[in-house]
């Protein structure tokens, strides 16, 4: 069977992994540290290919019900 | 889990230590080492080393605490000891005893398990015990021991085993001889932690030693106060009772054993020793006779205070009650404004407000004072300085006056402008717990303005509610401030008004804005008047007015809205300068919930005038209904003869489509909707047939039926829907079963008055005949299938949802709106990075969305 990529799904949004630099500027932004954050497991089929490690910060944008568009940050964690 | 990749360490709580007291931790913990059964001494001061000992904690109003230095009520208590004459066995742990000493060697203290087996079975037995708890692993280890078991002898020192009994409720036997809480204890001592473990015990928290007592820890008096009887006796709380026995005894058992008396006698004090301290904490043992008080009746110790329904966890932790609350039946008042409750006037005279004496004040309270527990409005308790509590009598009214100064504190009765919280279960939203001010009405019910029931889902059919007096000035402040009905006029949930106006009120407001109501300008004044508006100079200067001009008399002149409403004649809503220039007041404009009339009056004007626009829009409808006359009859949903026949024809040609459907299906004509069988086709477009002759029967009615009341209440959207109508006076319809007509019942049909395979409108729940007309045997039977399904479905999903619900309120309790806007927890953690991902605060939205324009409009004009 033909692999499905699940990342083109339209049901699957955008995830972007943050440079070093973004993801210190997004800490910096909620004045909060990574712990705080939502998590994301790294085996995660949406994470496919963005070659992320622990500790990433991973941005998502979706579509929303009340705003259009949003973002949301999770960061990458193993179990 | 802290690891290599991943280092962040979360607190976390691993595990809760249950365990004994150690005696060296009683010790450590006691604040004084009790030595006397005396409690106080002659001038009535507790004795030092006695069970009342001051070191223990503080009872007394005024006294500070001898090992804290804290007050009374600051002051938790502190425990005290005694050291036992001799050890005594805890009634808790007799059959752990019992299990230790029979599969432990009397000799050597190993577990009966020879070595090579222990290393064995360790680990599985380890894991059993972190799954399934220590009473599982316990019993699993028995049964291996039981299982190996050879012979009589220790495998470790060979040493023969001998049987070991109970006779219940605390003494042990091996082999007939009695084994005496000293040697069980020094067999004890002699397992080793590593067989401790074995046995499910965590030898940190629990030495088997540990549980036959040598040291008792005393509880504090905070736990066992004292009470002072009327006559000024004093009288002891059941469990310093029972520490008394024991000391008693523990004292004697001490001097016995010191003077060298016989054994004999010893073990007879030993033993009563160790029934007195059983009963210390547990009165209910099966085989010993309760303690009892000279009264005869058993006395209350440590178990029973804690045990059963009457006990500390349900009945005081589970079942808290509070004081200064009261409940009755419901019952409406339109004339009571919207943030008003009505409290029957016995009520009043049994909850009171405390109010602090002071110089300016106090010729005023003591007019409450001398009027005592019996007139209206008095008082039933002065409150001293130093915090005693004293209650008005006749006898005690003239002494309290004289006392009366600064500093005391009367409780008063309840009067007209208190604070009080009103609250109906379930508690379901903020809403459903709201600040009134109190009005003291005759008779017997709490009543409320009609205008509140939606926020409280409440109605008169019985309904009961809940009404709290706060007792301090920060608590009335608060609810004041916060809670009143005029804060929670807008619902956090979708942006209008919870509060709107209902049933009367709509239907009044209706016909009063309805296009051709006019009245004189005399009955327009009355009128106002009985709906509480005196100033009548809004109204126009001439002598016959419009009802919307009355109407506008409540509307502020700066006031401009433009809206819709139900009506058909009417549906634009116009309201120019104060002026309702178009338009009906209907449920979509008053109701709750709906329309952004009452948002905009509350948005431009605040809560507090919203809330009295809305109160006086209320008693407008009403009274137009009082003056009008307002009734539903039978005869509303009478027919001309011609309707009815146009029933006739409608259902006549339904029948025959019907029959014509059922025909081609037999004959194989019908075709099949895709993705449905045959069958399913024809049922559905069965439906469709029948479905539409009641709608056409229902057009028949509305177009038919004289303009009546009942139809004013259907349009006005106060009560009914115009299918209700229809139902009464045209066709009650089809009679669905989850979405299909009736289908089950008989073998091949529904009831045994029809053919088998009969699938004609009348043999699968059509309801030809109206309510009024009357419904035939079969179709009433149809009728009562659907309602009782629709009945159980409510029965069985009310519990479901509310669990639901109640599930979701506890697991966002703590999540919280920062300053950024951003949603976190208790723990800082981020739930939302922008509050519902728009950051809009729906309760100063419009319906949930920001009139972007006027905001912009307003910020032009400047
Ligand atoms: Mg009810
Ligand atoms: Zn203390
Ligand atoms: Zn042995």
């Amino acid at each position: 069977m033909a692999k499905v990529d699940v990342r083109k799904h339209v049901l699957v949004p955008k995830h972007v992994k943050l440079s070093e630099k973004e993801k210190e500027e997004v800490l910096k932004a909620y004045s909060a540290t990574i712990e705080n954050f939502p998590r994301i497991l790294k085996k995660d089929p949406a994470l496919e290919g963005l070659n992320v490690k622990y500790g990433d910060l991973i941005r998502i944008e979706r579509k929303s019900p009340t705003a259009g568009k949003t973002v949301f940050y999770r960061t990458v964690v193993l179990s | 889990m802290p690891d290599a990749e991943e280092p962040y360490v979360y607190k976390k709580v691993s595990t809760v230590v249950f365990g004994v007291l150690s005696p060296k931790l009683i010790r450590k913990i006691a604040a004084a080492k009790i030595v006397t059964p005396e409690l106080y001494d002659k001038e009535g001061y507790p004795v030092d080393g006695g069970l009342m000992d001051v070191r223990l904690g503080v009872i007394d109003p005024g006294l500070r605490c001898k090992t804290c230095g804290s007050k009374l009520k600051e002051c938790t208590g502190h425990f005290g000891y005694i050291a036992l004459a001799r050890p005594v066995i805890h009634i808790s742990f007799v059959s752990v005893i019992l299990t230790l000493l029979r599969y432990t060697c009397r000799e050597c203290s190993r577990v009966l398990l020879p070595a090579a087996k222990i290393e064995q079975y360790a680990d599985r037995l380890k894991r059993l015990g972190k799954d399934k708890g220590s009473d599982v692993m316990r019993k699993k280890l028995k049964d291996i021991i039981n299982a190996l078991r050879s012979g009589s002898r220790c495998p470790h020192c060979k040493a023969k085993q001998k049987k070991i009994v109970i006779e219940k409720p605390t003494t042990f036997f091996e082999d007939e001889r009695r084994i005496s809480p000293i040697e069980l204890r020094s067999r004890l001592e002699k397992i080793t932690d590593a067989d401790v473990e074995l046995f499910g015990l965590n030898p940190a928290a629990v030495r088997p030693e540990w549980i036959v007592i040598t040291v008792l820890p005393i509880p504090p008096v905070t736990m066992r106060p004292s009470i002072t009887l009327e006559t000024g006796e004093r009288s002891e709380d059941d469990l310093t009772h029972k520490l008394g026995d024991i000391v008693r005894i523990n004292q004697r058992l001490f001097e016995n054993i010191n003077a060298g008396a016989p054994e004999i006698i010893v073990e007879d004090l030993w033993d009563l020793l160790q029934y007195h301290i059983t009963t210390f904490f547990d009165n209910e043992v099966a085989q010993l006779p309760p303690a009892r008080h000279r009264s005869g009746q058993p006395l209350k110790t440590l178990t029973e205070r804690i045990k059963s329904k009457e006990g500390r966890i349900r009945h005081n932790l589970t079942g808290k009650r509070t004081n200064f609350s009261a409940r009755t039946v419901i019952s409406p008042d339109p004339l009571l404004e919207l943030n008003e409750v009505g409290m029957p006037d016995i009520m009043a005279m049994k909850l009171t407000v405390p109010e602090r004496v002071t110089e300016w004040n106090i010729n005023y309270l003591k007019e409450f004072v001398r009027r005592g527990p019996k007139a209206y409005p008095g008082a039933n308790y002065v409150v001293r300085p130093d915090g005693r509590k004293k209650r008005l009598t006749e006898e005690t009214i003239e002494a309290s006056i004289e006392e009366l100064q600064p500093g005391y504190i009367v409780e008063r009765h309840v009067m007209d402008g208190d604070i009080a919280v009103f609250n109906r279960q379930p508690s379901l939203h903020r809403m459903s717990m709201m600040c009134h001010k109190v009005r003291v009405l005759p008779f017997k019910t709490l009543r409320l303005n009609p205008a509140v029931c939606f926020p409280y889902n409440a109605d008169f059919d019985g309904d009961e509610m809940n009404l709290h007096i706060p007792q301090t000035e920060e608590a009335r402040a608060e609810a004041e401030l916060l809670m009143i009905v005029d804060t929670q006029m807008i619902s956090p949930r979708y942006g209008l008004s919870v509060i709107g106006c209902i049933q009367d009120a709509i239907s009044g407001n209706y016909l009063l804005t309805k296009n051709g109501f006019s009245m004189s300008r005399q009955d327009a004044v009355n009128l106002l008047a009985s709906a509480g508006i005196a100033d009548s100079s809004k109204l126009p200067k001439k002598d016959v007015v419009a009802g919307k001009e009355i109407f506008s008399a409540l509307l502020p002149d700066d006031f401009s809205f433009a809206g819709r409403s139900k009506s058909r004649e009417e549906p634009e809503v116009v309201i120019k300068d104060g002026k309702l220039v178009s338009g009906v007041m209907d449920k979509n404009n008053l109701g709750e919930g709906s329309g952004l009339l009452l948002r905009n009056l509350h948005k431009k004007y605040g809560r507090h005038f919203a809330l009295d626009v809305l109160g006086k829009v209320f008693k407008l409808g009403v009274a137009v209904l009082m003056k009008r006359g307002f009734t539903t009859a039978v005869s509303d949903t009478d027919l001309p003869p011609e309707a009815r026949l146009q029933i006739q024809n409608v259902f006549e040609r339904a029948e025959k489509e019907v029959a014509g459907l059922i025909s081609h299906y037999n004959s194989g004509q019908l075709e099949a909707l895709p993705g449905r069988t045959l069958k399913e086709t024809l049922e559905l477009k069965i439906l469709e047939v029948l479905n539409r002759a009641r709608d056409e029967t229902g057009k028949i009615v509305a177009m038919n039926v004289e303009a009546s009341h009942t139809i004013v209440m259907a349009i006005s959207g106060a009560r009914g829907t115009p299918l209700n109508l229809a139902q009464m006076a045209g066709c009650v319809g089809q009679q669905a079963l989850r979405g299909r007509r009736i289908e089950n019942g008989y073998y091949g049909r529904t009831l045994s008055c029809f053919r088998k395979g009969d699938l004609s409108a009348e043999s699968r729940g059509f309801i030809k005949n109206s309510f009024k007309s009357g419904l035939r045997p079969a179709e009433f039977f149809f009728q009562s299938i659907v309602g009782r399904d629709a009945l159980m479905d409510t029965a069985l999903r009310t519990p479901k949802s509310g669990y639901l619900y109640r599930r979701l309120a506890n697991a966002l309790q703590d999540l919280k709106v920062e300053y950024d806007n951003t949603v976190r927890d208790s723990g800082g953690r981020i739930v939302q990075f922008s509050y519902g991902e728009d950051s809009l605060d729906v309760s100063k939205s419009e319906g949930g969305v920001l009139n972007v324009k006027r905001a912009v409009n307003e910020a032009l004009e400047g």
